[in-house]
């Protein structure tokens, strides 16, 4: 058994992990390791072959590939450190990690520890839809998955549930690969992915979208042979006798992100009930000092390119904690009304700038995101279209804030 | 002329193979037919797993006695052939005078029955055995248990196979007849396949009735009771040391709340009787029913902690007036001589499986002289679960075989020497579920999101199939159409 000190090790190799360790590099940090349990680095992005990636962060509309590989090379010409095929089994709060590796198994007594885990997809059986369990009904990614990785054809006859983006890409996919994609259907009364999606992948292919609509039972023994679709009230419960029978062999399902905070949980980091992810501090860090998060694996976001420069704002935070031993204490809260859903940083010091990225809880028009101290408005911004699945990120800064007194974020109809 | 068997068993579930295990101590010739492509495709995979105290059975049953004795015999089963078992102990809660005169009443008919350990304790004593549970008082039953339903099953198939049991799978008996001048029984499969053996035994679970009249016994009546269940994160399990089960009636169990040996919460079973023998479809009332229900003894049950929802049927014997029966287990020499009838094998079959077939065996036995099998070897080893060992001992096992050292699924922490070994696992069977229920793969919270794809592609690589012959569960229930781009397959194989 191998047993290492090191200064940074980061679990996980994907867009956020890429980043974060391309920008400590930067920093001159060169005890660093990143941990990828697959064969290559990339992450999810290795099957996510469509465009449309970058564009925030290079400038141009790359594939997930592509995007990744910008990343991947940068870490090659670097020379940073990457073990693949390398499962992080355990972190503990005193940040031993502990991996298992075809070589054997590596113990690493890290003096910090980045959680990039990304996020995992909501499945059938978490949301107990009723009915039997025939195969046929899989979550977009498996079916990504399936198609542009593994080149096997899970599908014919297709009904969506959710209209999560992976969804609506994948209506596209499976479209162009000569299945029948019958119709998506969305249980909230918008749409959870992103407008473009909504245009690019299901209007140019004529493919409908029912919003307050849901899967209420899935039929057969073998392979799926149809599913029950019922519309939804206001309370998302469906409504008795909207009862509509789809034939179908494969119901594909983009019904929501889950942060993958198994590891998290191991080592006693504190959950925020509304993200899945790490309550965190303007630094990133999270609630075990030394152990920090970002990208999806904090919070779902919308773009890729979010994940990545979110990773590289933390490798800041992360180079001084390792210089330094620890960081300014963060002790205020910050609180958010009902019309947010959830708030990034959750605690802040008052004494230095930071991003706060959010999301609004239900579709607002001519908003505005107002963050208040002490009765003091601190920072304001203005959002034509505040839709649920995107992302709100604006820098609040410091001339303003005291070092006590709670944050309050409101969105205001203007 | 096909081989002469000395005994045909129909139905490979936990008493069939039971049956088959203990049968092979002797000089038989065995083979077990199996309709469905793995063992435990049924009710013996799909139940609460739970290893009873027999306290809660009609005194002078079958059931009750069966029970008893089973539960006594489990641990030492466990270790012969290495399943997840443990003892836990079990509560059965209750708040009114009523419940608590019950209660009573169940203690004494399980003294009677020759159930052990078991003692009413007050709410105090209640909260330090399971602290998260809500209730004034509760009978404690020590030495009822948990067990994994999956592996008991497989591990005695296993340990039948090895010694000298034949499983054939896809194998569903649709005729039986008695050739007349042969004194054998001639059983034909759905396929066209055609056994003879010299003894049949019906252990065919909810196809008892169908096979009981196909051997001549007629007019068993046979309902289902159809069981919903929640499968919860095993985070929770922490909170559920034992088995939490309300207030039974000698019939039905009620609502409960348990654990599985990994740590999974079940809430379960609703209950429902059912013509339908082979429908598992849940139904969105019983899921509420079991939400609410569950809530009212364990206050923790959150939606967001779902990971799966299932369900079982019990084949339950009934009288015209549809009072539920003992198990019926029989030789009939008048009607079907050299033939074992066992119907209306229900809860508690899974406990009493390897009772039952001693029993039956003990029938066999009075009828004729059964040489013993000086070979038979009684151990079996199941595939080491690395996720169960320390660092040290990962470490030892991967620098054998590197295989262990590539984690294949990350909920369960399940690799690849695993997945290998329970893809050529020794009964042949070969679905995905058969790797599932093996080791555990595909039944953490991603429910295979992580790592189907890798399963169904080591299928295809070590079984040398081709990607529409990869089965889920059932015959036909096929994942793949085909390959996306046949150009890119060639390639995909060059590499």
């Amino acid at each position: 058994m191998i047993r290492e000190n090191i200064d940074t090790l980061i679990v996980g190799g994907g867009p956020a992990g890429l980043a974060a360790a391309v920008e400590l590099w930067k920093k001159g940090m060169r005890s660093i390791l990143i941990v990828e349990r697959e064969r290559q680095l990339g992450g999810i992005l290795r099957q996510c072959i469509h465009d449309g990636f970058g564009l925030s962060r290079f400038g141009e509309s790359l594939s997930g590939p592509e995007y990744a590989q910008k990343f991947i090379d940068e870490v090659t010409a670097l020379g940073i450190p990457y073990l693949t095929d390398a499962a992080v089994m355990n972190i503990t709060g005193s940040r031993l990690v502990t991996i298992a590796t075809p070589g054997g198994i590596r113990e690493y007594q890290a003096k910090s520890v980045v959680l990039t885990m990304g996020c995992r997809e909501r499945t059938q059986g978490a949301l107990a839809i009723p009915g039997e369990r025939p195969t046929g009904v899989f979550t977009a990614g498996v079916a990504q998955a399936y198609i542009n990785l593994y080149n096997r054809m899970p599908a014919r006859e297709v009904i969506i549930l959710g209209s999560g983006d992976i969804g609506m890409i994948m209506a596209r996919r499976l479209t162009l690969e000569g299945a029948h994609v019958h119709a998506v259907f969305e249980v909230q009364p918008y749409p959870s992915g992103l407008p473009r999606n909504i245009e690019q992948c299901l209007n140019d292919y004529h493919i409908p979208l029912y919003l307050s609509h849901t899967v209420t039972k899935i039929h057969g023994s073998s392979r799926l042979e149809g599913v029950t679709v019922s519309a939804v009230d206001a309370h998302m419960k469906p409504i008795p006798g909207t009862e509509q029978y789809y034939p179908c062999d494969t119901l594909i399902l983009s019904v929501g992100l889950i942060p993958e905070n198994e590891l998290s949980l191991d080592a006693g980091v504190t959950l925020d009930p509304r993200t899945h992810g790490a309550i965190v501090d303007e630094n990133y860090m999270t609630s075990v000092p030394g152990i920090f998060a970002a990208g999806n694996v904090l919070h779902v976001h919308d773009l890729v390119d979010f994940v990545s420069m979110e990773a590289e704002r933390l490798a800041d935070h992360v180079a001084e904690y390792v210089r330094e031993g620890s960081l300014p204490p963060c002790t205020l809260d910050v609180h958010y009304d009902t019309d947010i859903n959830h708030v990034i940083p959750q605690k802040v010091s008052g004494a230095n700038p930071f991003r706060l990225s959010m999301r609004v809880s239900h579709v607002m028009k001519n908003a505005a995101i107002e963050v208040r101290q002490n009765g003091n408005l601190i920072a304001k911004k203005a959002v034509k279209k505040a839709l649920p699945a995107e992302m709100i990120q604006f820098d609040v800064p410091a001339d303003n804030l005291q070092t006590s007194g709670d944050l309050e974020v409101t969105a205001v109809q203007r | 002329m096909q081989k002469l068997y000395d005994v045909i068993i129909i139905g490979g579930g936990v008493v069939g193979s039971a049956i088959a295990r203990e049968l092979s101590r002797y000089r038989l010739k065995i083979a077990v037919l199996e309709k469905n492509l793995d063992v435990c495709f049924e009710t013996s995979g799909r139940n609460t797993g739970v290893c009873h105290g027999g306290f809660a059975y009609d005194p002078g049953t079958l059931k009750a006695k069966l029970c008893v004795e089973g539960n006594r015999m489990m641990g030492a089963l466990a270790q012969e052939l290495d399943f997840p078992f443990k003892r836990t102990g079990k509560v059965l809660v209750g708040n009114t005078d009523e419940e608590y005169e019950q209660l009573g009443r169940v203690m004494r008919q399980g003294a009677v029955n020759g159930a052990t350990g078991l003692s009413m304790i007050g709410e105090e004593e209640l909260h330090r055995l399971v602290p998260s549970v809500q209730a004034k008082f509760a009978m404690l039953s020590r030495n009822s248990g948990i067990l994994d339903p999956f592996l008991m099953t497989i591990a005695l198939a296993e340990n039948a196979h090895k010694n000298g049991v034949e499983y054939h799978f896809d194998s569903e008996v649709t005729g039986i007849r008695r050739s007349g001048n042969e004194n054998v029984w001639e059983i034909t499969t759905a396929h066209g396949d055609t056994y003879a053996a010299r003894w049949a035994v019906n252990a065919a679970g909810l196809g008892c009735g169908k096979i009981s009249d196909m051997l001549g016994i007629r007019g068993y009546k046979i309902i289902g009771s159809k069981d919903d269940y929640i499968i919860l994160d095993q985070r929770l399990g922490a909170l559920v040391p034992m088995p939490i089960y309300t207030v039974p009636s000698n019939t039905y169990m009620g609502i409960h709340v348990t654990i599985t040996t990994d740590g999974n919460v079940l809430l379960g079973p609703t209950a429902e009787d059912t013509d339908n023998l082979s429908y598992y479809g849940t139904e969105q009332k019983n899921l509420d029913y079991l939400y609410q229900e569950a809530m009212k003894i364990w206050p923790h049950v959150k939606k967001s902690d779902y990971i799966r929802t299932y369900s079982g049927i019990l084949p339950k014997w009934v009288d015209d007036n549809g009072k539920i029966q003992d198990f019926k287990i029989e030789i009939r020499d008048d009607l079907a001589p050299n033939a074992v009838n066992l119907v209306g094998i229900e809860s508690p079959g899974l406990t009493a499986s390897v009772a039952i077939a001693r029993y039956v065996i003990d029938m066999m036995k009075e009828r004729e002289h059964f040489a013993e099998n000086v070979d038979f070897d009684g151990t079996r080893k199941g595939i080491t679960r690395f996720a169960l060992l320390t660092p040290q001992e990962q470490d030892a096992l991967i620098q054998k075989n590197p295989d262990y050292g590539e984690l294949v699924c990350r909920c369960e922490k399940v690799t690849k020497a695993e997945i290998l070994q329970a893809i050529h696992n020794p009964l042949g069977a070969h679905t995905m579920v058969s790797v599932k229920y093996r080791t555990r793969c595909m039944m953490g919270r991603c429910q295979g999101g992580y790592c189907q794809m890798r399963i169904s592609s080591m299928l295809e690589k070590e079984l040398g199939i081709r990607p529409t012959e990869i089965t889920y569960e059932r015959a036909g229930s096929h994942p793949f159409f085909g390959v996306v781009r046949s150009e890119a397959e060639s390639r995909r194989e060059a590499q």
